[in-house]
Formats: structure tokens, sequence, C-alpha cells
């Protein structure tokens, strides 16, 4: 509630007569023609920059990149060269981060998660035909040979046959097109010695022989002829049917993204298609993944809970300990206690994993005497493991907030109440707990936010494993909700994209919920101004 | 806490502590150098173990566990002798990420703390509960949509794609940013606004203003949010691993993982040598800023 902001020049009075010096001070630091300068080289930077973006964007083809690059240009001239609009000018280059890489990747999270984006379904349709066309290809029985030479260019080896008198050229990604001979001064001709050098590029290079996926492509195997090779499979673009010339089977397009035939046998890879529900469908209803999303869910929340009152209360008890004046060498068991926080948690993870290693780890092998205890492999040893670890990376921070809390509260409190006639425990429970709670409450709930999505030490101590046998997804006992969507979506060979997403948005209603509630409790958003 | 307590009158002189028995002493203050010493062993010992274990030139696990019965620098050696496993690469592309990020994600985030905080505008209310709600969500939980965007940017500007760290950089500037901003705006606001408005007097630029003179009354949660987005972009695993492919380019979370995931036991002592040398920096630091770093925790809670 300050006073408005008021405009830069409202105190420079024409009428009001200044001394020179005066003068020329208040003209050197209000226009500041060197800031003026830096503003104008800067934003021309910026428009260079798009201006180079978009023509590389519509080169492409990208059109919807190429559009998203000229409209934040136009928003960013406009911001700082309009007279006013101050608050955008401060605003906007965070902005622009936010927008793209919070806010828009949420929403495209929520889009992704309605569709069957993952292995074998990562590209629109056209490209799943071209690619089924490309890699199930034979050569043409009887073809003629083709004389070949092999070039080497800037995008890697490049084919050259002639037809018709007229050289033509090709390579992994274009067609063969007409070059004139001038312009292949660019590529150098393979040698002999070339050419067994780098054999296993040469056979594997496939140039498509025109625009046609149908007309096949050529492939050599010494670099000097080179062949026909068809697809055995056709494509009727007009029934928008996949055909297998040799056994005759029809694979339609029976809008599940992939051709199928009437055996439900699938043609790989697919295309990426709206499946509506479908996601959400499997992970509430099909029970071998129900049943894992509900235990996942149910940890999370039990290892959030966990480490928080863990951490706490070793830490508080700590505090307590080592809050007497009395006691010497304080600081030394303080800056001893408070390592294993600066020590980076992601190595916290690997080193206690190898430690608890069932058997050469040192916990087994020396303090156990050689036992074989399942420290990471045992469903429930592994969560006990997990916490254990945790408590060890976290207990220093709360000891540290709580020796800070406990310090802050006033001597005479406890003075009053000892004149009073209460016990030292009194004191505690009735007096110093509750002030330290107030202060402290709002740390314990960002610790359980951050140990929520505590990816790190849950995937360096376990990976989420043990593994659960009965999940019909590559889900462990110790995994919790983040490293569960990192895992459907990154670790294995079926990846699948469109679930883990689903799950991210399930987690984010989960979240919402949860925020809502404390934000009832705590009326945070009052407090803004 | 001691029973005999409760014969003695609460109003006698406080004892010498010369003349205490050893009784007396462990009654006040020895048990607590008993929980100490507790303690420490459980917060050091892993901490020692790592440092043995990197040590130790025969390299396994299970030799691991003779607690500094070896020494030798061979696993440090081997280390920067991996060519698949480029350590030196990883820790400069760690240094390089965490200090770009954290550079870059201050100045931004200050931008916009000085207009939320000084100006008054149309939106604004709007704009900090915008950002309150946006910071709820945590950006991990998008990695998919992160990578699936990305992918499609390297089509078209390799530069910014999958396997570079530029565009790791603009994704953890993206994700810190609502987080920063908010910090930020409450330690602006407890610098008085007369200050600003004296110099506005004077003839100062809102520009001016912002880069000589609040830039450096806000200095300690420059300091502050610097040093938060250093270690959580240093530390990230998630983001970094689905981003950066080619093990030159990694960083040290990514890299180290890899080294335990593959032949986990036999490559212990390189592993652990790295992590003593990874870890070295921050410790000290730590160490160093130590007082500073638990005033600024209270500000933005981690671990």
């Amino acid at each position: 509630m300050t006073a408005p902001e008021a405009p830069p020049n409202s105190t420079e009075d024409p009428k009001r007569k200044l001394s020179p010096a005066a003068q020329r001070f208040a003209h050197a630091s209000s226009t500041s023609l060197g800031s003026t300068l830096i503003k104008i080289i800067l934003v021309a930077l910026v428009d260079a920059t798009a201006l180079f973006a978009i023509f590389t964007a519509i080169g492409r083809e990208a059109w919807l990149i190429a559009s998203v690059i000229a409209v934040i240009t136009v928003v960013i001239n406009v911001v700082y060269f309009k007279k006013g609009w101050l608050p955008a000018k401060y605003l906007l280059p965070g902005t622009i981060f936010l927008l793209i890489f919070q806010v828009f990747v949420i929403g495209y999270t929520g889009y992704i998660a309605f569709t069957n984006y993952g292995s074998g379904h990562n590209s629109d349709k056209a490209d799943a035909v071209s690619s089924l066309l490309q890699s199930n290809q034979e050569r043409v029985a009887g073809s003629p040979g083709y004389p070949v030479t092999m070039y080497n260019g800037a995008d890697g080896l490049a084919m050259v046959i002639e037809r018709d008198g007229q050289q033509l050229l090709g390579d992994v990604d274009d067609a063969f097109a007409p070059v004139d001979p001038a312009s292949l001064e660019n590529y150098t001709q393979l040698k002999f010695a070339d050419l067994l050098g780098r054999q296993e590029e040469v056979t594997s290079l496939k140039v498509a022989l025109s625009d046609d996926p149908a007309e096949g492509t050529l492939r050599t195997s010494d670099g000097r002829t080179a062949y026909q090779y068809t697809s055995s499979l056709s494509y009727d673009s007009n029934a928008d049917t996949m055909t297998d010339q040799k056994t005759g089977t029809v694979y339609k397009d029976t809008g599940v993204g992939a051709f199928t035939a009437e055996d439900g046998s699938q043609l790989m890879p697919g295309w990426s298609i709206n499946v509506g529900f479908d996601n959400f469908t499997r992970a509430f209803t099909d029970s071998s993944i129900r049943g894992a999303l509900f235990s996942v869910t149910v940890w999370t929340f039990a290892f959030a809970f966990l480490s928080v009152a863990s951490t706490f209360f070793l830490g508080l008890f700590l505090a307590i300990v080592f809050n007497d004046m009395r006691m010497r060498g304080r600081k030394i068991y303080r800056v001893i206690s408070i390592l294993p926080y600066a020590f980076p948690a992601f190595l916290g993870g690997l080193v206690w994993a190898g430690m608890l290693n069932k058997d050469f780890g040192f916990v087994n092998q020396v303090l156990f005497g050689g036992a074989e205890i399942p420290w990471l492999t045992d469903p429930w040893l592994a969560k006990f493991a997990v916490l254990w670890v945790n408590l060890w990376l976290g207990f220093p921070y709360m000891f540290l907030v709580c020796t800070g809390a406990l310090q802050s509260i006033p001597q005479e409190l406890s003075e009053a109440a000892t004149i009073d006639g209460a016990k030292p425990l009194q004191i505690f429970r009735l007096i110093k707990l509750p002030l330290l709670l107030v202060s402290v409450a709002p740390l314990l709930i960002s610790s359980f936010a951050f140990n929520f999505n505590n990816f790190n030490i849950i995937y360096m101590l376990t990976e989420g494993g043990p593994r659960l046998e009965d999940a019909g997804l590559n889900v462990g006992a110790t995994d919790i909700l983040i490293s569960l969507v990192y895992k459907v979506a990154f670790v294995g060979s079926q990846r699948d994209y469109g679930l883990a997403s689903a799950f991210s948005i399930i987690i984010f209603v989960i979240v919402a919920i949860i925020s809502i509630i404390s934000f009832k409790q705590t009326k945070a958003l009052e407090e803004l101004n | 806490m001691s029973a005999d307590m409760t014969s003695t009158p609460t109003f006698r002189s406080i004892p010498k502590p010369a003349r205490r028995t050893f009784g007396k002493w462990f009654a006040t203050t020895g048990w607590r150098h008993l929980i100490g010493v507790a303690l420490c062993i459980y917060a050091a010992f892993p901490l020692l173990y790592v440092l043995s274990a990197s040590l130790n030139p025969e390299g396994t696990l299970l030799s691991s566990n003779g607690f500094f019965s070896t020494i030798g620098l061979q696993s440090y050696i081997d280390l920067f002798h991996n060519e698949q496993r480029p350590y030196a690469a990883w820790f400069a592309n760690t240094l390089f990420i965490g200090l770009t990020t954290a550079v870059a994600s201050v100045f931004l985030g200050a931008l916009a703390a000085y207009s939320f905080s000084r100006m008054r505008f149309t939106g604004r209310r709007v704009g900090l509960v915008s950002l309150l709600v946006v910071q709820i969500f945590p950006q991990l939980l998008a990695v998919v949509a992160i990578f699936i965007l990305l992918t499609s940017l390297g089509d078209v500007f390799p530069a910014l794609g999958i396997d570079n760290q530029i565009a790791l950089i603009m994704v953890y500037l993206g994700g810190a940013l609502g987080v920063n901003t908010y910090l930020m705006y409450g330690f602006f606001n407890t610098v008085p606004v007369e200050i600003d408005e004296a110099a506005k007097i004077d003839g100062a630029s809102h520009a001016r203003i912002f880069f000589t003179m609040i830039l450096r009354l806000v200095a300690p949660i420059l300091a502050v949010v610097g040093l938060l987005s250093f270690i959580s972009s240093t530390s990230d695993f998630v983001l970094a691993s689905v981003v950066l492919v080619s093990p030159e380019k990694q960083t040290l979370a990514v890299g180290l993982y890899s080294y335990v995931s593959e032949e986990f036991t036999s490559n212990w002592s390189v592993f652990a040598a790295g992590a003593v040398l990874a870890a070295l920096p921050v410790m000290a630091l730590f160490l160093f800023l130590q007082k500073y770093i638990v005033g600024g925790l209270t500000a933005g809670a981690g671990k």
C-alpha cells in the first residue's frame, strides 16, 4: 500500500530554475543515452537471432515454432520500445521462460495423457507409412544392377547413378535428384580403400529412388553396383490399407494407431493418436496397474510423512541435547553433524547403496559378520533402508532449524515458568514446543512437499526396487509417484509416454488438493498485498 | 533429570565445576557427549567410508570394507583416464550448467521481484497469485512433455534440442522462476521504499535504481537464491538424464549414476574417487558459508 508509481519525469518542473550543474546532472541521469543505446543493441540482437530462427523454422516447415517465435519477438519489441509499460519491461524475460518451460509443458502433459504416444507410437501416420515401407524391403527379383559411385558429402555418404545420360545424386535423407557436375565438387569420391574402411556405412545406406516410397530404395553391398529394393508391404492410399504381398494379409487403419489385421496382429511402428480417457481408464480399472498405482501412492505419502517425522524428531532431540550452555565442544559436534547435509544427496544414495549391498557391502560384511541381509532387495527392508538413508541426509537440516528456533525463544519465559514452579519437562511441553512448532511448521510442510517428489534418494538407492511381482508395469516396492512416472516413460524398452503423462496428471490433481487444503488452513493467499 | 535433585534446596549456590564428581558431570553434560559421539559416528562414518574406498587401490566393493587398510591413488588416476566415462568433462559440465543457471535465474527472478515489489499495476495481484499457484506444481512431473517438446525443437534448432546443455539450462530457468521470484519478493519488500523515492527525486532512472541500489541492498537473498538454484540444478538427475544423452555432455549426477548402475561392484573404488572429488567443493563451500546458509535455510527449505 505504498504510494502509486510516479512517472519518471514528474520531478522535473520546466518552469523551475536549476543551477547549470544541477541541470547537467539531471539531464545526464534522466535521459541516460547510454542505457537507451544498450537497450537498442540488446533488442536488435534478439531480433536478429529471432529472424534467423524464423527462417530456419520455415525452411524446415515447422510452422508452429516459426509463428510462436514471431509472436514472442513482436511482444519483446512492443514492450521495450513503447513508452511506459514499465512493469512489463521487468517481467517479460522471466515470463517467457516460465510460460514455455513451466506453464506450457504442464498443459502439454495434459494433452499427451490423452494420446498413446510411446514406443511404436511416436510419430504421425505419414511417417509410420514410409518407415513401414522402408523397413520390410527385399530385392526386386530379377531387377538390373545400377552402376553406382559413392561420394562423401557434408550430410554423410551419397550415391550417384546415371540415368538417361544425366547424373542423379541421393543420400539418406533425399531421394535421387539430378545434380550438375559443378556442385559435385562439394563431394569427394570414395576410393577403394575408403570403401573397405567404411563398409558398414556403405552397406547400410538406403537411398530412395523417388519421393514415392512405393518405388523402393537402392542399396549396394560393394559400393559399385546397387540394386533396387522394394517393400514386401504395399500401401493403398485410397483404401488406407497395407497389404503384405507375400501372405496377402490386409492391414487396416482401425483407429488404434497402427495398421491392424483382422486377426488382431499389428504392423509396427504405428503412429500416435488421441485415445481419449484410455490411459486414465487403464490406470484405474486394469487391475495390474491399479494395484501398483495404489500401493505407490500410499508409499509416497508414507515415505514423505515418515521422512519428515523421523528427521524432525531426531533433529529436535539433538537440538535439545546440545542446547545446554554448560556443554563444551558443542560447535565441533554441530559441524560434524552438518556434514551429511552438505554431501550431495544423489551421492549419498549411491554410497549407501554400496554399503547396504547384500553380498559385498560394508554393513553385511563387517557390521553383521557376513550375514546376507537383503537390505535393498526385500520389500520391507528396502523401505526401511530408504527411510534410514533419508534420515541420514535430512536430520542435520532439522537439527539446525530446531536449534535456531529453540534459541530464539526468550529465556525469560522458562525462567518465569520455573519461578511459578514448573518442572523442566512441563516447560518444554507446554511452553517451548508450541512456540517452536509455530515457527517450524511451514518448514515441515515444505519438507513434506520436497520429499513427496524426492526422486534422487529413491532412484539412487534402490531404483524403486525390488520389483512388484504382480504389477503389469515396471514398478517396485520403494517407487514413489515421480519415479513411477520416470520409469514408465524412460526406463526399459517399452516406453509409454501417454500412460506416464496420465500418472503425472493424477499427481497434479493430488498436489492441487493438498495445496488447496493447506492454503485454506494458512490463508497464505490473504497475506499478499 | 537426576533423582537426587529433589533432596537439595533449589536456591543452592552453583557448584564449582572443578569439584564435580564424575557422576555429577555425567548427569549434567557427560551423557550429552555420549550422544554427541554416537551422532558423529552416524553422520561421518559413511563419508569416511567413501574416502577410504576411494583410496583403496584394489577397486572392488568387497575390498573397500578394509577401512583404510590399503592406501593408494590409483583410482583417482583411473578416474581421469576412462574414455567412455569422461569425468573431467562431467565436472566442467556440472559447473557450467550450475553456474549459468544460478546467475541467470537470480537475474530473472530479481527483475520480476523488483517490479512486483516496487510498482503498482493492473494485474499485479493476479500475477503474484498465479506465480504462487504455478510453483505448486513441480516441473519435474512434466518431464515427458519437456522431453517431447525438446525433441521437436531439436529437429529445427539442434542447439535447443535433446542432448544440448543450453536447452537444459532453459528448462531449469523456467522451472525455478516461480519459487525464486517469491523468495526475492519477500526480501525486496523489507527494503524501505523511501530509498527508491529519494533516488527518484534525485533524478535516478528506474534502471539505475534497480542495478546500482536495489541489487546491492538485497545481496543476501541473491546469494541464497543463487546457491539454492546452483545446488538444485547440479544435483538434478531426472531432467539431466532425459535431456543429456551422450557421455561427454552429461553432468556428474548422471555420469556417476552410470558408473554404479553398470558393473556396480568392480568399479566401486573409482566411483568413490569421483564422489569424493564431486563432494569436496560443495562441502567446503557449505562449511565456509555455514552461518549464512543456516539463516537462508529457513527461507527456502530443501532436503
